[in-house]
């Protein structure tokens, strides 16, 4: 049949497209396709957060011109940080929003489909245990960061033109405004603490979660939880040390402190310095992406193995 | 090259034997029914066939190996392993659409052609259907895609008589042709018996009986003798005796037919009553079948 195909440059045997016209990475767009269309709250739950918000900051706005006037006087630093408030605080929620969803989304994604069963139906499939995994992993990783960068920027796009609006309806400068908000910096900013923080340092979490999910029979949470303390508690028990516990507070609270130079705050603000070569030089970063690269490998070959349960 | 292949196929769970080193060999364009009691080792073969456990032996299906190779096999094999398995959220147009990405021998035209012949909307989900609708869903998924092998696990487990039977009649009428392969396992035998060109019994991890259905109808007889005859038939070595309606129904194993047919009518045994004299009887009749596992090769 190919070769008939073959000899015919051009014609499309439709009983028997050649595998070559298949590409590869078709498989893996469909699988992540169908994982947005399974999990919806991927999308509808930052889009929630980002509307609810929004509401929140619209009906704030009435308060807006009589506090901008009241801080006009006050310090710059001041003024500057009640400027920018509502841009952190959105950019703060749909970040955490996101990592619940990734969470919630990582400890089902290979447990539920044994469950009910479907993954009978995925594997009757030309589609490999490697690109399903992988696929899965890429919606904590590559989906969820986009879409929390897109309705960030969206959002905040959207409280600087309404801020506008109020400033010049206040009459109030609104070149103070852009000056200070420097919108298109901050978005730069939160891609970089994005890929930095939410993909590259928080990773190990979600490749943990995805092996767990594979690997439990029922309470994938649990299982998912109670080791880590476990470990924690023992070693305190044992040694009276908290190094297990202290790594696991700076991998879910850290990461940031080599990537910028302020330490103590979200590095979301163009006056923070991009220190890229201190982050990439960190061991803990390719310590955690080597466990991260371990666990989806078991994950993968835990999802050949295992069936329905 | 044959379909499958297996030559001493084994699989254990713990203790527990699931296949106890068969062998097999299915010809192309074939419909084979396996058939064997809950726990035989039916759905563990198939498991071994599709790739979806591993086996110690030697297996090739399509001149692959099914453990590592599944992602290339189901290029060429479908299966249906469950009425239940389609997953319960995806709409019915999302399971055109991610079987069309998927499957370079997915034929979508053809599925939507299944499809508009049943009741099943292209909005609605898969929770939403009934079973009856749900196992028409996943055949016209099926039957769409231009696969050498098809493999039904108890496909129409659940369903009424009615949807059974559009089911096989659109199996063979819409889907099977002589290049094609099928391999079958239900519990509603007698509902195939005349879909299947070979047969095999499997029980307790082994295969007691592997025959086309053309030796099948040669080799074994039933009779239902008349009540002045039955010591005289009883003579001849039946494999297996009943009674219905106080009528005695004797089953022979390579008996003449002619022999036979002065002592009542002669007929030849469906699939359930063999089923149960080669099986039910495994205790005293085991060794005699046993030991001609491979009448033929299928």
């Amino acid at each position: 049949m190919n070769t008939q195909a073959n000899t015919v440059p051009g014609s499309f045997d439709a009983q028997a497209p050649p595998p070559a016209v298949f590409s590869a990475s078709r498989p893996f767009y469909w699988s992540v396709r169908r994982e947005l269309w399974e999990n919806r709250s991927i999308y509808i739950a930052p889009l929630a957060a980002a509307a609810l918000y929004l509401v929140g900051f619209l009906i704030s706005t009435v308060r807006m011109p009589r506090q901008m006037r009241s801080l006009s006087t006050s310090a710059h630093e001041t003024l500057h940080q009640a400027i920018l408030t509502p841009y952190d605080y959105v950019a703060g929620l749909l970040m955490l929003t996101a990592m619940a969803v990734g969470l919630f989304y990582c400890l089902d994604a290979l447990h539920g489909e044994r469950r009910d069963r479907s993954i009978l139906f995925w594997k009757s499939l030309p589609v490999s245990d490697t690109t399903a995994v992988l696929a899965k992993a890429s919606i904590p990783l590559v989906v969820l960061p986009l879409i929390t960068f897109v309705l960030i920027v969206a959002a905040q796009w959207i409280i600087l033109l309404v801020s506008s609006a109020i400033w010049l309806g206040s009459g109030l400068s609104v070149g103070t405004l852009w000056t200070e908000v420097a919108i298109l910096p901050m978005s730069m900013m939160i891609f970089y603490h994005l890929l930095t923080v939410h993909v590259l340092w928080h990773a190990p979490f979600y490749g943990w979660l995805l092996l767990v999910s594979a690997w439990a029979r029922r309470a994938a949470f649990l299982w998912a939880v109670l080791p880590v303390v476990a470990i924690a508690f023992v070693e305190k028990i044992a040694f009276n040390t908290s190094h297990f516990a202290n790594l696991l507070v700076n991998r879910l609270g850290g990461g940031a402190e080599a990537a910028v130079t302020a330490a103590d705050s979200m590095p979301i603000h163009p006056g923070m310095h991009i220190t890229l070569g201190r982050y990439l030089s960190a061991p803990g970063l390719w310590m955690g992406l080597a466990f991260t690269a371990i666990c989806l490998a078991a994950a993968i070959q835990l999802r050949r193995q295992r069936g329905p349960i | 090259m044959a379909c499958i292949e297996a030559y001493g196929l084994r699989k254990a769970f713990g203790a527990t034997i699931a296949l106890d080193g068969i062998d097999l060999r299915v010809e192309e364009g074939r419909i084979l029914g396996l058939i064997g009691p809950n726990g035989a080792g039916k759905t563990t073969a198939l498991n071994a066939i599709l790739g979806l456990t591993p086996y110690q032996g030697a297996l090739q299906v399509l001149g692959r190996d099914p453990w590592t190779q599944r992602d290339q096999l189901m290029r060429d094999v479908a299966f249906i392993a469950d009425v239940a398995v389609l997953p319960r959220w995806m709409r019915v147009s999302q399971a055109l659409e991610y079987v069309a990405g998927t499957h370079p021998r997915f034929d979508r035209a053809k599925a939507e052609g299944f499809l508009a012949k049943t009741n099943i909307g292209h909005a609605s989900r898969v929770r939403e259907l009934s079973k009856g609708m749900v196992t028409q869903l996943h055949l016209a998924l099926v039957m769409a895609i231009d696969a050498k092998l098809l493999v039904l696990d108890e496909p129409t487990l659940g369903l009424d008589s009615l949807y059974r039977k559009q089911f096989y009649d659109s199996l063979l009428n819409d889907y099977f042709d002589r290049s094609r392969t099928i391999v079958i396992t239900t519990h509603q035998v007698e509902e195939i018996q005349n879909l299947l060109t070979d047969v095999i019994f499997i029980n307790r991890g082994r295969i007691l009986l592997d025959s086309s259905m053309e030796e099948y109808e040669a080799r074994y007889l039933e009779v239902v003798v008349h009540p002045e005859r039955v010591a005289q038939a009883r003579a001849l070595k039946p494999i297996h005796e009943r009674q219905v309606l106080g009528r005695g129904i004797l089953l022979f194993d390579h008996a003449d037919r002619q022999q036979l047919g002065a002592l009542g009518d002669v007929r030849t045994p469906t699939i359930a009553d063999l089923f149960v004299a080669v099986v039910g009887g495994q205790v005293s009749q085991v060794s005699q079948v046993g030991q001609i596992p491979h009448i033929g090769q299928i």
